[in-house]
């Protein structure tokens, strides 16, 4: 590529404009990339789930609680292989301002059946051994400035009442998609203080095979049918897809604000490279005077053309990596796992090879057929 | 002396395509600008409607949300015997102590897809109460009847809420005798039944919230003083109107962030653009404003012209852009109110005075995109410009 230093040559005449240009596809990227990945984290949470887990809720709705005893017979179930139980809690911390979930959940049963939860063994040990203890996700030891044993109240609005815990364990997610900001108490304190009720908001189940879980799901529900409380099972999965629908059409409108953004701004950086262009006419005629081929001259404005795009597209595309990295954004809990996914960058590499094509073809082409008898009329 | 603007208006038309790039870009801006806001808008509207500044809405201590809220049966006839509570037209209190709880639908598109929605049990004077209730269809619900009432924008959006139908739900079926309105509000995403009808199948005797009518509007302050220090009862009193704010606020607010911060990154590329064709409209005319020097206009007036051309590209673009919003008003659409849980549907708003906003917006992304340009073509050097003719 002998010719390269012409090339650059030629885009450090108009250096603001360049720059300008290569800033505008940046930011175009970097939108693109941001809204994307909202719309990747919410894929990735619905299809979050252990294919041998099932999630069994009230029927009837899930604000709807069953009752506690159904942990025994789910467990002869045949298929089932363990059993845990927890329960909404809805508490407020402080002002209530930063919203995180919190609930109650079977502690033996409930560490076991979400390996996912990695705690240092003593802090397991000392979440098991005292009763008003509780755990909670790395994150909230920066959003709130706890800290390990220390006593936080939390204000119950389904329960009410001031509720204190002791932290004793802060779990670290193994897997991105699963939330870090959660507070988990334990069962048996809650059910003693809200006068042993006996209830749980809904049962996490594993199989033993993958392959029966629609059976195993049938066969719960039949099992709780005429009961007065019958049961509702389906996959983890399809139970924390309900949640990631309830989005609604925040896909659908980042998707289409993403187009929106990526061709307005496209256009513009089109626009600057196509003025660049037309501007050289008299050049142009001069290095075919001098025996420059006409394939050699598309070639070099295609060139420019792609170096101002990729350059704007890794800049856009990296920054947005980076960025949500190293700042561990997740759009205060409700995106958990924010990261800009290798499809994303691709794409974005692609609308990048787009653009070059769209702004480079039109003047390339009419650089390659200039006459230049005509051209050179321009040259003074 | 100051520069016609005819000549501006006659220099960008002599650059059709490029000045039509630029323009369709600001215009592109500028409707993702209206588009962003009348989202926030609709949603906004439709919680900020739903309450009445006449009502008070009572919910157990501590409660955030109705869902989250149980009250009893004794607290609901406390709050009847209140001085403060009006008086019905049939000489009843207008208190209307109310259920609420979520089901799930199947969406009609996927009925694996299930939507968490809105269900009201009422009492006769719920109809009364909440001034902003319209039936547009049917008969209101009768007692001792599985009838419902459903808001008017669950009817399209689900199966089986014609009138005449019904819906299945908590193991019974319940017909459809109504359809309602309550002005745009998040009322009409709900379904609304009797509450002596609903309380044995959900979630027995309690309620979740009551509403009442003051006798005095402007006496709230007191009336919730009197609520809340009341020794028997544990509750919240709030202002209905402000508590369904309030549950809207979470959401409205991410939404005018998303608005913001979207348009603001979109504006600056927009701009980076329009300097971009200023400063090429500046360099190829270097001529001509020499000549304009030459003959005696002040660098100034140099300076104000360009800024003026670039604004009325851009201000072409925000038209553009007005058009191209346009259309997406009135479009329903839905989202999970994550303070509820609950399924709200609303429609886009876009408002003349969006549409102001967005041509002005429009306009400052001129101003500032032509300045430097504009700046530079002030400063040229007359003698080195004149050359070029």
């Amino acid at each position: 590529m002998k010719y390269f230093p012409l090339v650059l040559a030629n885009l450090g005449r108009h250096k603001r404009r360049t720059i300008l240009t290569i800033a505008g596809v940046a930011l175009a990227l970097f939108l693109f990339a941001s809204l994307r990945t909202v719309v990747t984290t919410i894929g990735a949470a619905a299809q979050f789930g252990s294919a041998r887990r099932l999630v069994a809720t009230n029927a009837t709705g899930i604000v709807f609680p069953l009752p506690l005893s159904y942990a025994n017979r789910l467990s002869t179930v045949p298929g089932v292989e363990a059993v845990t139980w927890a329960n909404w809690f809805g508490g407020r911390y402080g002002d209530g301002k930063r919203f995180f979930a919190n609930f109650a959940v079977d502690p033996v049963s409930y560490l076991d059946m979400y390996p996912e939860l990695v705690m240092p063994a003593d802090q397991r040990e000392a979440f098991l051994r005292e009763k008003s203890s509780a755990i909670i996700g790395k994150r909230l030891l920066e959003v709130f400035g706890w800290q390990l044993g220390q006593d936080v109240t939390l204000q119950g609005t389904i329960f009410p009442g001031d509720w204190t815990f002791t932290i004793r364990g802060i779990y670290t997610p193994s897997d991105a998609v699963l939330n870090d900001d959660m507070l988990l108490f334990r069962h048996d304190y809650f059910d003693e203080r809200i006068g042993r009720a006996g209830i749980a908001g809904w049962y996490v189940i594993r199989i033993d095979d993958p392959n029966r879980a629609a059976s195993i799901a049938k066969s719960i529900d039949d099992q709780f049918k005429n009961s007065s409380t019958p049961t509702k099972t389906g996959t983890e999965q399809a139970f924390n897809a309900t949640f990631a629908t309830m989005w609604g059409n925040v896909r659908l409108l980042m998707g289409t604000i993403g187009t929106a953004v990526v061709f307005a701004i496209l256009l513009v950086a089109a626009n600057a490279m196509m003025m660049s262009a037309r501007e050289r006419t008299g050049e142009v005629a001069i290095l075919k005077t001098i025996g420059f081929r006409d394939g050699t001259l598309f070639a070099l404005v295609m060139l420019e053309a792609g170096l101002i795009s990729l350059t704007g597209a890794a800049i856009g595309l990296g920054a947005a990596k980076l960025l949500y990295r190293a700042t561990n954004f997740n759009a205060a809990g409700f995106l958990p796992g924010f990261d800009v996914t290798p499809s994303t960058i691709v794409i974005g590499a692609g609308i990048a090879l787009l653009l070059m094509l769209a702004s480079g073809l039109v003047p390339a082409l009419r650089a390659a057929r200039l006459p230049v008898i005509q051209a050179l009329r321009h040259v003074e | 002396m100051k520069i016609p603007i005819t000549y501006n208006v006659r220099s960008v038309l002599r650059r059709p395509l490029s000045t039509a790039l630029t323009a369709l870009g600001v215009g592109l801006v500028v409707a993702v600008f209206i588009g962003m806001l009348a989202l926030a808008n609709g949603f906004n509207t439709a919680l900020a409607r739903t309450g009445s500044d006449h009502n008070v809405l009572v919910v157990r201590r501590g409660a955030d949300s109705e869902l989250s809220s149980g009250v009893s049966r004794e607290t609901v006839s406390i709050l009847a015997a209140s001085p403060h509570v009006a008086t019905g037209p049939d000489g009843r209190p207008a208190v209307s102590p109310e259920l609420y709880v979520l089901i799930p639908l199947p969406r009609p598109a996927d009925s694996t897809a299930l939507a968490n929605v809105v269900v009201r049990g009422v009492s006769e004077q719920a109809w009364e109460v909440r001034s902003n209730i319209r039936i547009v269809a049917g008969r209101r619900i009768q007692s001792g009847q599985a009838e419902i009432c459903l808001g008017r924008k669950l009817v399209p959006r689900f199966a089986g809420t014609a009138i005449g139908q019904s819906i299945r739900f908590a193991n019974r079926d319940w017909s459809v005798v109504c359809h309602f309105t309550a002005a745009g509000s998040a009322f009409e995403s709900e379904i609304w039944g009797e509450n002596e009808q609903f309380m044995p199948v959900f979630r027995g005797e309690v309620f979740q919230s009551v509403t009442l009518r003051l006798k005095d509007p402007a006496a709230f302050e007191e009336a919730k003083r009197a609520f809340e220090d009341d020794r028997r009862i544990t509750v919240d009193a709030h202002r209905e109107s402000a508590f369904y704010v309030a549950q809207s606020q979470l959401l409205g607010r991410i939404l005018q962030i998303l608005a913001v911060l979207i348009t603001s990154i979109m504006a600056v590329g927009a701009v980076f653009g329009a300097i971009n064709t200023m400063y090429a409209a500046v360099a190829s005319r270097t001529p001509e404003i020499a000549v304009l020097l030459t003959l005696g206009f002040r660098p100034r007036s140099v300076l104000a012209s360009f800024i003026i051309e670039s604004a009325i590209i851009a201000a072409a673009g925000g038209l553009i852009g007005c058009l191209l919003a346009l259309p997406i008003n009135g479009i329903v659409t839905s989202t999970t109110n994550w303070a509820s849980f609950s399924e709200i549907a609303f429609s886009f708003r876009v408002t003349p005075r969006l549409l102001v906003a967005g041509v002005v917006f429009a306009v400052v992304m001129g101003v500032v995109g032509g300045c430097f340009p504009a700046w530079r073509a002030s400063r040229l050097q007359v003698v080195q410009a004149i050359r070029a003719v």
